[in-house]
């Protein structure tokens, strides 16, 4: 059995006189212990997922329908207090932005120690010596003085290694990371995203991992979502989808990477943007952007299948393999 | 933090030194205190004489110089009408009026958080739309009229309170007499209070309620339901702490508005404190007493502010006291 099974999981924003759609009918699952990417532009859809997998969509989000499956129940149809017990225990969250994610007026011994005992029967003394092991895990220096210190006190990627600590407090089974390392320096992003990575594999907690970098998903996971305009439109093993893209607006992201591009080039960027919630267009959404849209694509949506190695939401994924193939043997 | 200190202190000098000048400004040119003192049978050369001896044709400097010199000692001069000195007669009355701020202070710490938390967890039940409705009620009218609708309607028709003065206090030391000692005391500080408190009191359940809402709404306690903390402990540790912050500092200007206020309601509840004092010695063209209460009020302001922005920065860990006194 799957750790989590997601099945055509809606995601809905209820406005004004009507409703739109952030997420359409997304199905996924994720084994023990494995590591997942979701990219995708913003506005794809990212970390909504996140938020759905830990049952806190803020209004006016809701889940409309379809099931998020962990380890057997149904998270979409637990109650508050059922899915408490979960959060923070057997499912963590690193939040984006360490800078605001700590609470200001809490020393980060409090927060530490809050978690640990809104699961567990702990004593504050038992659970300071459970929260300085972690922090000696993540290297911080020094560890049992940080408890004393406020959040403003320590560096941004001070904080972030304190929120992966936090995270990995109760042994979670899963953890999901939402741009763990957009808001740091770039310096300090690497240590950052090794260190998530050492951690997962020695612990064997699953990740799914939110981010635009495509870059990074290479390097930490081993399966791979795309997602566009509130879909996944393609999925599959992390190498093959960066070697091998088989979707037109895979391999256009993939192509507007710097390393694609000689120095002193224009990137190639893809032309337009993400069409907004409220106005995605008919058939498929990625239609308007594609250089090999057809007449069908604009009416009929897509249905996501098997191809090669991937799973692909598109028309023309086969005419697009041949002629990259005929591109090949000229 | 001492630097912090020792700043904050010369701030504060510095806002006495421009209120003693109103104050002194006002008792230059408020009335002549020799018809006051000489009546009207006393021929000119009499009083330009007296006016020498008084000092009262010095220059403005000098005048203000020997006003500062001696309010520095304590002396703000006579009372006309009781014929002792000014500072004496508003101590004497001062813990009167500082009973009647502390029973409205009681009332606003402790309906305003809990309610104000109450209508900003749960802004959409009936409960919550009635307390803001009737909030808005309680800002709107103004305090010597809920005095006086509390007395028709409490003293008056249902005759549970008392509807005028402080009952039974019993001596505590030197002018206090406490009015919590005694049953018949609470009676007659209760209505006062709860008038006092009418216009802070939806000003802060306002305040804290949307304070409240912004806070629920940061990272920070979105984090901490991800982390599974139990709710009562989001809303009272994570959140009341950040709400009250702002709050602290609002509401130590607003003690001292609350003193300004106590002029109102001491006058209908004939209540014996220095506002129902200053009251009548603006009718008696008391002038020394009037300014005299001017500078005592604004003392009493200037130091509840100083208290409030320290204990901000004990309170608010991202506040370095010590560097801000650098």
């Amino acid at each position: 059995m799957s750790l989590l099974s997601v099945r055509d999981l809606s995601v809905k924003f209820a406005m004004r006189d009507n409703t739109v759609t952030a997420l359409n009918q997304i199905s996924f699952d994720l084994a023990k212990g494995e590591r997942l990417g979701i990219v995708g532009e913003s506005g794809a859809g990212k970390s909504i997922t996140g938020f759905a997998l830990m049952n806190l969509l803020s209004r006016p989000g809701f889940v409309d329908s379809g099931k998020i499956l962990f380890q057997g129940d149904d998270i979409a149809q637990m109650s508050d207090a059922q899915m408490r017990r979960i959060r923070g225990n057997q499912m963590a969250m690193i939040f984006q932005d360490p800078m605001v994610t700590l609470n200001p007026v809490l020393t980060i011994g409090q927060q530490m120690v809050e978690t640990l005992m809104a699961h567990r029967k702990l004593s504050k003394s038992e659970a300071e010596q459970i929260a300085i092991v972690k922090l000696r895990e993540v290297y911080i220096p020094s560890p049992a003085e940080r408890l004393n210190q406020y959040p403003h006190e320590l560096s941004g990627g001070m904080r972030q290694r304190i929120i992966i600590a936090i995270a990995l407090l109760l042994d979670p089974q899963l953890i999901i990371a939402d741009e763990p390392t957009t808001a740091l320096d770039v310096t300090i992003q690497a240590d950052i995203m090794e260190l998530l990575l050492e951690l997962c594999e020695t612990n064997k907690v699953g990740l799914i991992l939110i981010t635009h970098d495509l870059g990074v998903v290479s390097q930490m996971t081993e399966r791979t979502l795309v997602m566009y305009a509130g879909r996944i439109i393609e999925a599959g093993r992390t190498r093959e989808i960066i070697n091998d893209p088989q979707h037109p607006y895979t391999q256009g992201l993939i192509n507007a990477l710097p390393q694609q591009t000689a120095p002193g080039q224009r990137l190639k960027q893809i032309p337009g943007n993400m069409p907004s919630l409220t106005a995605i267009p008919n058939g498929c959404p990625f239609s308007p952007r594609c250089e090999y849209v057809q007449d069908h694509c604009r009416t009929e949506a897509p249905k996501t299948v098997q191809y090669t190695h991937v799973e692909v939401a598109c028309h023309e994924v086969h005419r697009l393999h041949s002629d990259k193939a005929e591109e090949m043997n000229r | 933090m001492f630097a912090y200190l020792v700043k904050r202190v010369f701030q504060a000098i510095a806002v006495m030194f421009v209120i003693s000048l109103i104050g002194f400004a006002i008792q230059d040119n408020l009335g002549d205190p020799l018809r006051e003192l000489v009546g009207q049978s006393v021929s000119e050369e009499v009083r330009q004489e007296l006016r020498d001896e008084l000092g009262l044709n010095d220059s403005f400097v000098t005048q203000y110089l020997r006003f500062a010199g001696n309010a520095l000692q304590g002396d703000l001069g006579t009372s006309y009408f009781f014929k002792e000195p000014a500072l004496d007669v508003i101590l004497k009355k001062l813990p009167a009026t500082m009973e009647l701020v502390f029973g409205a202070t009681i009332i606003i710490v402790g309906l305003s958080i809990p309610v104000g938390v109450y209508t900003a967890i749960y802004p959409n039940t009936i409960l919550s739309r009635l307390v803001m409705g009737i909030s808005i009620i309680g800002i709107s009218v103004p305090v010597f009229l809920t005095a006086i609708l509390m007395i028709f309607v409490f003293s008056v028709e249902y005759g549970w309170f008392p509807s005028y003065g402080r009952g039974d206090v019993v001596h505590v030391f030197g002018p206090w007499e406490t009015n919590f000692a005694t049953v018949d005391g609470w009676m007659h500080i209760l209505l006062p209070s709860i008038a006092l408190a009418s216009i802070m009191l939806p000003l802060f359940v306002r305040l804290i309620r949307a304070e409240m809402m912004e806070v629920l709404q940061s990272e920070y306690v979105k984090y901490a339901k991800a982390k599974g903390i139990r709710p009562w402990r989001i809303y009272f540790v994570h959140a009341l702490k950040n709400t009250l912050l702002p709050v602290i500092t609002v509401g130590g200007v607003q003690i001292g508005t609350m003193v300004a206020y106590t002029i109102l309601t001491e006058t209908v509840f004939q209540w014996p404190g220095m506002g129902f004092m200053f009251l009548e010695a603006v009718n008696r063209v008391d002038t020394p007493l009037i300014v005299a209460y001017l500078i005592v009020v604004g003392f009493i302001f200037v130091v509840t502010n100083t208290i409030v922005d320290l204990i901000y920065g004990l309170v608010n860990p991202t506040v370095n006291l010590a560097r801000m006194g650098a």
